[in-house]
């Protein structure tokens, strides 16, 4: 008898269990989301600025046509989903790429959406809009496209001087919003409306950032939070005292170093820390049009001195990922194989091999252990930039360079590095999208605007057309990789290595994705509940 | 006095004059403008589109000619427009002054009401242990900077008691209110609290050893009496200068305090609106500094003149 109690009861006991875990998954509404914010952006908004601290607190009000599905960690084409779009179609030998739209949504003012805005947004991206953008960062990524062209209010095409499939994952970045036509490139600066399923409330430059729910949000149910409130703590060891203080529900995304994931599971072991690559590659721009760096043997000596292992390892105990211009797969779809990456000069695994044919070719520069070259290593002021520098004079120094810390302020880096006043730079360069037409056109195209370098190849610029255009993602991906060899071959602009960083939350946060192979494109917060 | 007054007046707005010139020149000599800024944040640079900008913000002009456009709105209290944020300048200043003036005048309490008490120990238990033991901290007070001192109360904070004294913009009572401000104003106050400690020792040292101190107590004045009554009132004046002194100083520290505990003052957002070269706030925010500092300065010399006549003949 007393078993069939403790049975009953065991039973009893599961059933219940079962069901209090169903109610936990379950997603509960209302709730503030409280996050610092690392700066205070110049504006809000996201079309006039390059930095995903305006992506972070201002996605949340926008929508795309359409988006990285956001619970989905690696950004793919099998990842995007329809937003402001319902559905679209590649028409017209794949030129043209025709949206059809979603009906009855609404700007947060009131006003209905229309393809008018979606036409009036890419035009004014395209710089063929009487309203023009103060700054206007990733005009590039729409070269290809002709027009755009509307036919009534639901449905939008845009002409293509030649397929690129790409296009689709370039619209799905957190960096493409549509923006509303009626509200003026100034007005969105400063009080941005949108279609998103949260509202602008107010921006306090250096304080506060506040959001609150958009009750009238398109997709149902959506979103669970009632708010979101970033408070701008430049300050990174207050802003992490204070998050594991319990001050705040989350640390701004991608921006806890990994030595910083440490103290935050020690100091607050229920905290959630997630590391991933943040697709920000730290390379070395080199000004080849003048002496010594014109000289493709310095420049190659320079790339084979390298030991990147050792810069993974100092920075970043060792998570960070070694690649080309390309983030390395797993997380990357486009990089380079190990196989294929070690054939690059300076890319073996023996350092001191590799160094020693740096010194041969320095040598046959005519500089040795008695003539050392002596060269200025620009970069920005700032540890992310300056703290990879000082590695980077020291690994020189094996092949007769000779390198002196030149620290920029950074109201003077791009302009320095604009008219080519430095000899060899420390740069950072971030891509909004895993995808080839991003990286390749925006930094190695002749004549693009962030081709730092200025490198100019037009054999590879051909080949970037090719693999724009090639619709088999298998024979693309070939097509990628030879030109990524190309690039490192060529010292067009030295990769050293791809960062990886860590986002934290308070348990009780739910729905939070952290996306692998791009830090600009996760921040909808749609999904995001509190179990609390 | 009339003349006296015309002549001071006279004085007061070439300084004023002087400082405009000094402000806006120094802020051009810095490299870098906030177009710059703005290209460097968007990474790219494009010549046509920063010509733009430039004209449209005004800074193409001639120097000469946005001076003038600067003091002109200045004299007449259109401060113009932030050029980060876009807003009326004085929208974005006027708020953020109570909360450095209420940081910056708990620390001058906290230096004075620490500082002063101390030192008077100090003094009076000359070559004691107490005194030492006071020396020593004072020492300390002068050597920690207060950005290390804010985070190490930040980091003691959290690892003690699990909470963290930062900026409450919306305090519900009286006490929180204190709170958000206490902490910081100790940080930053316990610096001067060191010096004005230090100041009214050596001061009050150099005043017990006066023949009227040893009168006072050869008619049988009290211990208390005679430190109090008689020592302190003539050993606080250099003691007072020293604090007024320091009042100007604090807002070096309030910077970094301000920074540390992440309070939205007048002190930090200075310092960001240099990074940003915003020039109307620089220009507005230091040149409303220097006329309060200016016109200060102007009244004690007016009262100067009141009471002592001497100073309105000579000068």
């Amino acid at each position: 008898m007393r078993s069939v109690w403790a049975l009953a009861a065991m039973a009893a006991l599961s059933v219940l269990t079962a069901s209090t875990s169903t109610l936990a998954g379950e997603p509960k509404q209302g709730g503030v989301l409280r996050m610092y914010h690392r700066d205070s952006p110049g504006n809000a908004s996201i079309h006039e600025g390059a930095t995903y601290s305006l992506n972070v607190p201002f996605m949340p009000v926008f929508n795309n046509l359409v988006i990285y599905k956001q619970d989905v960690a690696q950004n793919s084409m099998d990842s995007i989903v329809p937003e402001l779009a319902e559905s679209w179609a590649w028409v017209n030998d794949n030129k043209t790429l025709t949206f059809k739209l979603r009906q009855g949504v609404k700007w947060h003012d009131g006003k209905p959406f229309t393809s008018a805005d979606v036409k009036c947004t890419f035009d004014m991206l395209m710089g063929k809009a009487q309203q023009k953008f103060r700054q206007n960062p990733r005009k590039s990524w729409y070269d290809q496209v002709v027009d755009i062209s509307t036919n009534g209010d639901s449905e939008v095409s845009f002409n293509l001087k030649r397929p690129q499939p790409s296009l689709l994952a370039l619209l799905g970045s957190g960096y493409t919003p549509v923006y509303p036509c009626h509200v003026s490139p100034a007005e969105m600066r400063t009080h941005p409306i949108g279609t998103g399923p949260f509202k602008f409330v107010e921006f306090k430059a250096n304080e506060s950032i506040k959001l609150t729910r958009n009750p009238d949000y398109w997709r149902k149910g959506r979103p669970h939070l009632d708010g979101i409130e970033f408070t701008i703590i430049p300050n990174r060891s207050t802003a992490i005292l204070a998050f594991v203080a319990g001050k705040f529900d989350m640390a701004f995304p991608t921006e806890v170093t990994i030595p910083l994931v440490k103290d935050v599971k020690s100091q607050a072991p229920n905290a959630i820390c997630e590391i991933a690559p943040t697709n920000v590659s730290t390379n070395i721009i080199v000004n080849s049009s003048s002496p010594p760096f014109d000289n493709v043997d310095i420049r190659r000596a320079m790339a084979m001195a390298l030991d990147r292992k050792a810069f993974i390892s100092i920075m970043f105990e060792g998570q960070g990922d070694i690649g080309g211009t390309m983030l390395p797969p797993p997380n990357g779809l486009w990089g380079m194989p190990k196989e294929m990456l070690e054939t690059i000069p300076g890319y073996g695994p023996d350092v001191k091999a590799n160094r020693e044919e740096a010194k041969k070719l320095m040598q046959k520069a005519g500089y040795g252990p008695d003539k050392h070259l002596a060269v200025k290593v620009s970069t920005r002021n700032i540890p992310i930039y300056r703290d990879p520098a000082v590695i980077l004079i020291d690994q020189l120094k094996t092949i007769y360079i000779d390198g002196e810390l030149d620290v920029v302020e950074t109201a003077n880096w791009f302009p320095k590095v604009a008219r080519k006043d430095y000899m060899i730079g420390l740069n950072l360069t971030g891509n909004a999208v895993d995808d080839p037409d991003q990286s390749f056109y925006e930094n190695y195209s002749c004549g693009s605007e962030r081709n730092y370098t200025n490198y100019c190849n037009k054999e590879i610029e051909k080949l970037f057309d090719v693999q724009s255009q090639e619709t088999n993602v298998e024979k693309r991906r070939k097509l990628v990789w030879d030109i990524d060899k190309k690039l490192q071959e060529d010292v067009a602009r030295p990769i050293i290595f791809h960062s990886r960083m860590g986002s934290c939350w308070q348990p009780y946060v739910k729905g939070i994705t952290v996306m692998t192979n791009s830090s600009y494109n996760g921040y909808r917060y749609e999904d995001v509940w509190l179990d609390k | 006095m009339f003349a006296y007054l015309v002549r001071r007046l006279f004085l007061m707005f070439v300084t004023l004059f002087g400082i405009s010139i000094v402000i806006f020149f120094l802020l051009r000599i810095v490299p870098g403008n906030i177009v710059d800024i703005l290209f460097a944040a968007a990474g790219y640079v494009d010549p046509a589109d920063k010509a733009n900008l430039e004209k449209e913000l005004g800074i193409d002009r001639p120097l000469i000619v946005q001076y003038w456009h600067w003091i002109s709105g200045f004299l007449r209290g259109d401060f113009g427009f932030s050029y980060v944020s876009e807003k009326p300048a004085l929208q974005e200043i006027l708020p953020r002054i109570p909360i450095t003036a209420r940081l910056a005048g708990l620390a001058l309490l906290f230096s004075a009401s620490i500082g002063i008490p101390l030192g008077v120990i100090s003094a009076v238990k000359q070559g004691t242990k107490l005194d030492y033991a006071l020396r020593v901290v004072s020492l300390s007070g002068l050597s920690l900077p207060s950005f290390w001192l804010g985070l190490l109360i930040l980091t003691a904070s959290v690892a003690m008691f699990g909470q963290m004294p930062i900026f409450n913009p919306n305090p519900q009572t009286w006490l929180e209110a204190f709170a958000t401000y206490a902490v910081p104003a100790a940080a930053v106050g316990f610096r001067s609290a060191a010096l004005t400690m230090r100041i009214t020792r050596s001061s009050m040292l150099e005043v017990l050893r006066q023949d009227y101190i040893r009168t006072a107590r050869a008619k049988g004045a009290s211990e208390a009496a005679v430190n109090y009554h008689h020592a302190l009132k003539n050993a606080i004046l250099p003691v007072i200068t020293v604090i007024g002194i320091e009042a100007a100083f604090l807002i070096g520290g309030l910077i970094v305090t301000e920074t540390v505990f992440n309070i939205p003052g007048v002190a930090r957002f200075l310092v960001e609106a240099i990074r940003w070269r915003d020039y109307p706030i620089v220009q507005n925010l230091v040149m409303l500094i220097a006329v309060v500092v200016v016109f200060a300065n102007f009244t004690v010399d007016m009262l100067y003149a009141v009471f002592d006549p001497r100073i309105r003949y000579t000068d």
